[in-house]
């Protein structure tokens, strides 16, 4: 075999062998239904890059993967958790919170352990790690060491429910780490993630940080019954079983024990728009207010692109060279940057834009907390990087104008005023169609702006979740997962997937503008 | 005479009309440089600062400067660290989507294949949606992947990359559009003369479309430069983040830093721009082909 074979095989080899050991992996921590879906990749992959019939499929595949794995799968994820109740209350799978409740423990009085906490010197300052020492008198335990230690751990952060670390017996006290323990006003900043550690002892017992100065054993609250999933209380007999309609579990008097799990939910993400008031009322000015925005964003920058472009191609005029790219400036900043400018100049109390207007009007607009004067801000602001690209739009379709028309309208009697209406205008609308459409969309979606510059401000009243009058659908949808505290990702959802539909019609509409373009053209 | 005489005053009207506007289009970015020199992050300042200060240029650049309570800090520049992670992750994420779009491209143009034109419109149309309303699902991916993999998960650069990989299909669109443009007629009788398809690929089709790639690369990699949300979310700690992120974090409310800000801006708004405007003239083919900057 010549070496130009053998390299292409050497690497076809090397990934596919790499990729079946990740599914290995994965389908040993539990995931069979991914595990097999990577599989079946896998094996879709191998198989396009073997079989000479798929050759025009090998030049796709790794476009299309990335493409699947990143956009379309997200999608289909997306719309399927908007069918849910996901959310900060039910973040958990059923097997998550079954496995929640299983983990419960309960500590018990009586004996308890003395505990020392030895910071570790190696690591950095921003997850320092330690070991721990217990030291006690266990009767009643078939323990028979005195003293035990932990192997170095990190502690948990806030998001974690709780760490379990294996402490072993240590016969001789020499072997105890070298470091001084913490003092108590240490350990009192860390009793909260020292509270979530459960340490394993050789016997398997588990115990857990009752006071500053001691652990305890803990023993499970909850017993499962594998028959009908439900839960009983160790020490009170309750009974407790899970509600798949609400996704949680249940006390026989119908009381909710957290925390909540994920279920399907039906449309009620989707009926909640139209029937609970505190989110209809928000809903609907943020909606008017996209659309609002989108289209005065569109037909504002294209008045002001066109009539530069139009200027622009003045044959009179000197240095149009010069001008056009000092005009194109606003758009080559990148926009984070000029968008975050004006974030700041616009600041009421300390911007730039205020100052100068109070030295020359004695006014003092309040740009962020008056609702309409924030909605003027972003459509300037959005003005200002837009125009640019119009300009660069207009300028190249003028192009293709011929002039000899001017011509014949000035033997008519025409004027500049009526030429630019009559003809040019008229000239280059058709074919700038599915352009100004996709700019549409993209204002539509133009999250950057809106979040950067206002992030919804001014607050609307009475809402039920953090929502202004300047949010479109995108930030709101990104505030109701990231931002608000019940990090409502199914209702977030549900209001991404009816951006979803919005959005594939308009890119419907302008596919097809776009090919009745091209016909017109051929 | 008459009608040259009033040209002449319709051509002053419109070099002062223009001449206003630019001034004004350009005020705020006069403004942030001279922001960048002014003392202290809130000081009230004139527009021409009458003292001039270096602080922010200090701390942006990593040098010694003196802080408010007259104390000489130095600390490693955090400014410089994004915008190299920032150069870094576009760069990288710009390559892999040349080498992927590039060879979709080649399918769509020149192969002849089951699902073509569906593929080619679904891509389209799917493309429209912005990956911030599918945030959740992507967090959950790079979380999932992170577990096998924790090189490509979240809080890494190689996650982050894989998740800008998934934006290639609006630039398979424009390099499918170049490669329509160039007749197939060469690489027929090349294939006659009996070359492989791989290699009149890579031998002349690649070679004939080089002004695409750079279009292409320019275009990808500012828009990697200038993307915030999957950037603010897949990114945790502050080591990691991009410019764009961390830029936002020098105006939180509660910590609201002007200066600093202007600084960041200039120092890294200045090579971004000049980049565009040396390649302006390549671009605008590329932008009026489809691609809205984002």
């Amino acid at each position: 075999m010549n070496i130009r074979k053998l390299v292409p095989n050497l690497i076809y080899t090397l990934v596919v062998a790499a990729l079946l050991y990740v599914d290995i992996r994965i389908f040993l921590s539990g995931h069979d239904v991914l595990g097999f879906s990577l599989l079946l990749l896998v094996a879709l992959g191998a198989f396009v890059y073997a079989w000479k019939g798929a050759y025009a499929y090998r030049y796709l595949f790794p476009s299309l993967m990335a493409f699947g794995v990143f956009v379309l799968l997200p999608l289909i994820y997306t719309v399927y958790i908007a069918f849910t109740n996901y959310s900060a209350v039910n973040l958990l799978t059923f097997h998550e919170a079954q496995k929640y409740f299983q983990r419960e423990t309960q500590v018990t009085v009586g004996q308890s352990y003395q505990f020392k906490l030895y910071p570790l010197a190696e690591k950095t300052e921003s997850d320092p790690s330690f070991r721990l020492m217990l030291q006690g008198a266990p009767a009643g335990t078939n323990l028979t060491a005195q003293t035990f230690l932990t192997g170095s751990f990190v502690l948990p952060p806030v998001n974690e429910l709780q760490l379990e670390v294996r402490a072993a017996a240590v016969a001789d006290t020499n072997a105890l780490p070298k470091e001084t323990p913490l003092a108590m006003r240490d350990i009192i900043k860390l009793r909260e993630p020292l509270k979530k550690l459960r340490v394993i002892l050789p016997d398997e017992s588990q115990v857990a940080m009752i006071g500053m100065t001691s652990f305890a054993p803990s023993v499970p609250v909850w017993v499962l019954d594998e028959a009908d999933n439900t839960f009983s209380n160790r020490l009170s007999g309750e009974i407790i079983r899970p509600d798949f309609k609400t996704g949680f579990y249940l006390t026989r008097q119908g009381q909710r024990i957290g925390p909540g799990f994920r279920v399907t939910i039906g449309f009620k993400n989707f009926l909640k728009i139209i029937e609970d008031e505190s989110i209809r009322g928000p809903f609907a000015t943020i909606f008017v207010w996209t659309v609002m925005f989108a289209l005065l964003s569109v037909l504002l920058t294209f008045a002001l692109g066109f009539l530069l472009a139009v200027l622009l191609e003045w044959k009179a005029l000197r240095g149009r060279r010069l001008l056009r790219s000092l005009l194109i400036l606003p758009y080559a900043v990148p926009a984070f940057i000029s968008i975050l400018i004006f974030k700041g100049l616009f600041n009421p109390q300390f911007g730039e834009i205020n100052t100068i207007l109070f030295s020359l009007f004695g006014i003092r607009p309040e740009w962020t907390t008056d609702p309409f004067l924030a909605r003027s801000m972003i459509l300037i602001v959005n003005l200002w990087l837009g125009y640019p690209y119009m300009m660069i739009l207009c300028t190249g379709i003028l192009q293709s104008v011929p002039s000899d028309i001017y011509e014949a309208s000035a033997i008519d009697g025409g004027g500049p005023v009526s030429d630019l209406f009559k003809m040019t205008l008229p000239l280059i609308l058709p074919p700038l169609k599915p352009l100004l459409i996709a700019s549409f969309a993209f204002n539509f979606n133009n999250f950057l702006l809106i979040f950067l510059l206002t992030n919804g401000a001014p607050q609307i009243v009475g809402a039920q979740s953090v929502v202004g009058y300047t949010d479109i659908l995108v930030t709101y949808t990104f505030n109701l997962a990231f931002r608000d505290s019940g990090s409502n990702f199914g209702f977030a959802s549900a209001i991404a997937s009816i951006i979803f539909i919005i959005v594939s019609i308009l890119s419907y509409i302008n596919l097809k503008a776009a090919t009745r373009k091209d016909e017109q053209r051929a | 005479m008459i009608r040259g005489k009033y040209q002449k005053l319709n051509l002053a009207l419109v070099y002062l009309l223009l001449g206003a506007f630019i001034a004004l289009t350009l005020f705020p970015f006069l403004m942030i440089i001279s922001i960048s020199f002014r003392e202290g992050n809130l000081a009230l300042g004139k527009i021409l600062p009458d003292k001039i200060s270096l602080e922010h240029w200090r701390f942006v650049l990593g040098l010694p400067y003196e802080n408010a309570h007259g104390q000489i800090v130095q600390e490693p520049s955090v400014v410089l660290m994004w915008f190299w992670n920032s150069i870094k992750i576009a760069a990288f994420s710009s390559f892999l989507i040349l080498l992927l779009s590039g060879s979709g491209a080649y399918a769509f143009a020149r192969l002849r294949f089951k699902f073509r034109s569906n593929m080619l419109t679904s891509l389209m149309i799917l493309q429209m949606f912005p990956q911030v309303l599918s945030l959740v699902a992507i967090y959950a991916i790079l979380n999932f992947i992170g577990n096998y993999i924790p090189a490509m998960g979240l809080n890494t650069h190689p996650g982050l990359i894989l998740v800008y990989l998934g934006g290639v299909s609006i630039y398979i669109w424009m390099i499918k559009g170049y490669f329509d443009t160039i007749p197939a007629s060469i690489e027929e009788s090349a294939m006659i003369d009996g070359a492989s398809t791989f290699q009149t690929f890579i031998g002349i089709l690649l070679p004939m479309s080089l002004p695409i790639f750079a279009v292409v690369f320019i275009l990808s990699f500012i828009s990697f430069i200038g993307e915030y949300p999957v950037a603010s979310v897949c990114l945790v700690q502050t080591k990691q983040w991009t410019l764009a992120v961390g830029a936002n974090s020098f105006l939180y409310d509660q910590n609201y830093l002007w200066g600093r800000f202007a600084a960041t801006a200039v120092l890294s708004g200045i090579p971004i721009t000049v980049v565009f405007m040396l390649c302006q003239r390549f671009l605008v083919s590329g932008l009026t082909s489809g691609g809205v900057k984002g």
